[in-house]
């Protein structure tokens, strides 16, 4: 990119916990690298300057739950050549999706000591379900090293390097002891998509699911295993759901023992 | 070349650990670590799992207390030596570029020197089978071939065999004959303890040399003839491998591929235990500035979507496709291209498989029912699943 302007990148916050957009910030490191290759244009937890549209890239964290976060993600959108969502907020609707398999309204009369006030939607969505999306990354929350990976990329126009498959691969190639199968525990990481580096499993636990659904996930199987192993109905909906509860293979199999 | 057989005592054997290491060796062996015996660093005998066994079933590895003290008293666990000749990551090259030109620095080859202490008969074969597809072939690894030809091997042979093991139907052990530098066998037996010796090579001959020994009795010989004959008899798992290049050849409709296809997790679990499945992918990166490029190589698998990924999408997008690629190249269409089968019978992939996917009952089933021509048909009819 000799001699041509820095690209404008915009960081944008919707229903999220703001874990994500702080990756930037702990890419420590590599930060500087970054400030130096493009230029920060929207970014609200590192500044409060905003520098106007549009944008080269924009960075999507949070899921879409009100009204006015309907409408405001499509200004985005019209403002950003290429849009990257990160997160399991932005790419599945995040934790809070789990209020999808339930009325709202049950809980805002419950919260809220004057529900009046709440303007909410009825449930909470993926970026993708409203506008398109250049590209998604995934994790609860995204793995610094991905972001920088999926930046440097899009700086050199290539197709960043962020593989589908399982985390059993990252497991193996690390040489971490399969703890399915050596300890019988539960472990999602036969259908979940790597990203992580499989550090649950380093740390003698199953994976919990944070990168959501891998590439052609096996969730019968996996669900027959959970079964065999003493797990009830209630155990496996609530395996399937946490971050990526919503992302459409764990939803359905949480719904077939629901 | 085989020696005459040696005798090393137990309390001897730290004494082949230390020989090793002083002619430069970095000595790797089964260790306890993660509740499977994995392979690591060892540095002393007391290193080794010490009283430990393992319990092994499709899906199931359990580390169990033995009664006596053996040293190797176990089977092959989730490592195999491919980490070591094959690393899962390694870094090709590194680009660099300065104005308007690039200069690319190749990785330098590995120079590691290790000795492999406690390797199986069915991983000496898978080693080699893995030097047929580095080594021996048009286009050499010359990583591979590098940490290869500076290894030591010391093959301990099996005196027990485990549920998931098959090697005598691969023809691949239990007993190592050839191809390793030193050979022991473990005898514990009525408060007596030692390792009955057999160079394979002048180098495996010279450490001996270094080692505290005495001549081996025909008794011990034929003691350590016993202890691999046991192991023998006890395979938990067989598999008939006669006509199986054809046989899976011409069931690529088997309605047995629907079904595995149904438990397979498609996880990859069973090519990464593998100790011969070699596939790689490349990885290049750049960095913030563009100016700093790499090349990765790591192990890939052919149960990825990325794996036959050619313009357009993926050629085997079903799970059902890769299983039977995978099951397809390991039996049969190995022996076309490196002139062997691809499976040892170590049994790694029904262990470490989470479903305790068998390849052995796949192609037993395939086997039995491969006079039908009309799979789906077939499968209607007797529900087979």
């Amino acid at each position: 990119m000799a001699g041509k302007k820095k690209p404008k990148v915009a960081v944008w916050k919707f229903a999220s916990c703001d874990g994500c957009q702080l990756s930037l910030l702990d890419c420590e490191d590599e930060l500087l690298a970054v400030a130096e290759a493009i230029e920060i244009a929207n970014f609200p937890e590192a500044s409060r300057a905003v520098v106007k549209g549009p944008y080269d890239l924009s960075l999507v964290e949070g899921s879409i739950t009100t009204p006015h976060d309907e409408e405001r993600i499509h200004q985005v959108r019209r403002s950003s050549k290429f849009l990257v969502t990160i997160g399991a907020c932005a790419t599945a609707g995040g934790i809070q999706a789990l209020r999808n398999f339930k009325d709202v309204q049950d809980f805002v009369s419950i919260v809220y000591a004057t529900p009046d006030y709440i303007d909410t939607l009825a449930k909470s969505s993926a970026i993708s379900d409203h506008v398109r999306v250049d590209f998604e990354l995934r994790g609860c929350p995204i793995n610094k090293y991905q972001l920088v990976e999926v930046v440097s990329a899009y700086l050199k126009d290539r197709k960043p390097v962020t593989p589908a498959h399982s985390v059993c691969v990252e497991c193996k190639r690390r040489g971490t002891v399969c703890v399915m199968v050596s300890q019988g525990t539960l472990c999602m990481g036969p259908v979940v998509h790597a990203g992580c580096g499989a550090i649950c499993p380093a740390y003698d636990r199953g994976c919990y699911g944070c990168f959501g659904p891998k590439e052609t996930p096996n969730t019968e199987s996996l669900s027959e295993w959970f079964k065999d192993h003493g797990m009830g109905n209630e155990e496996l909906v609530r395996a399937y759901r946490s971050f990526n509860a919503y992302a459409t293979p764990f939803r359905k199999e949480s719904e077939r023992h629901d | 070349m085989t020696s005459e057989p040696r005798i090393i005592e137990r309390k001897a054997l730290d004494q082949l650990l230390e020989a090793l290491t002083q002619e430069g060796y970095q000595v790797v062996g089964p260790t306890l670590g993660d509740g499977a015996i994995v392979y690591g660093p060892v540095q002393a005998s007391e290193d080794f799992p010490v009283g430990w066994t393992d319990e092994q079933e499709g899906g199931v590895y359990r580390l169990k207390k033995r009664e006596d003290k053996a040293l190797f008293g176990y089977v092959v666990g989730p490592h195999s030596w491919k980490k070591y000749l094959h690393p899962p990551e390694r870094r090709l090259w590194t680009g660099q570029a300065s104005g308007t030109d690039f200069e690319l620095t190749p990785e330098p080859v590995e120079t590691a020197r290790f000795a492999f202490f406690g390797v199986r008969s069915c991983e000496l074969h898978a080693i080699e089978i893995q030097d047929r597809v580095f080594i021996h072939n048009d286009h050499v690894d010359e990583d591979y071939k590098a940490r290869r030809e500076n290894a030591f091997v010391v093959v301990v042979q099996c005196g027990q065999a485990g549920k998931t093991c098959f090697c005598v139907s691969m023809n691949t052990g239990p007993k190592a004959e050839s191809g390793y530098d030193l050979a022991l066998t473990e005898i514990l037996d009525e408060g007596r303890h030692f390792f009955h010796a057999v160079a394979g090579s002048p180098k495996g001959a010279a450490i001996l040399q270094q080692v505290e020994t005495r001549s081996a009795t025909s008794s011990d010989s034929a003691e350590a003839e016993e202890a691999v004959q046991k192991a023998r008899g006890q395979m938990g798992r067989t598999l008939n491998t006669k006509g199986v290049k054809e046989l899976l050849q011409e069931n690529p409709e088997h309605p047995r591929w629907d079904s595995v296809a149904e438990r397979c997790l498609s996880c990859a679990n069973c090519t990464m235990v593998c100790p011969t499945c070699f596939c790689s992918t490349v990885e290049d990166t750049t960095d913030l500035t563009g100016d700093h490029t790499e090349r990765w190589q790591k192990w890939d698998s052919c149960f990825t979507m990325d794996f036959s990924y050619l313009h357009g999408g993926s050629v085997r997008a079903s799970t059902k496709s890769r299983y039977r690629q995978w099951l397809t190249h390991k039996l049969s269409s190995w022996i076309d291209q490196f002139d062997s089968s691809g499976c040892v019978g170590c049994g790694r992939c029904v262990t470490w498989c989470p479903v305790g996917i068998d390849l052995t009952e796949e192609v037993r089933s395939i086997r039995e029912e491969n006079t039908v021509r009309l799979p789906s048909k077939r499968e209607a009819s007797n529900g087979n699943a």
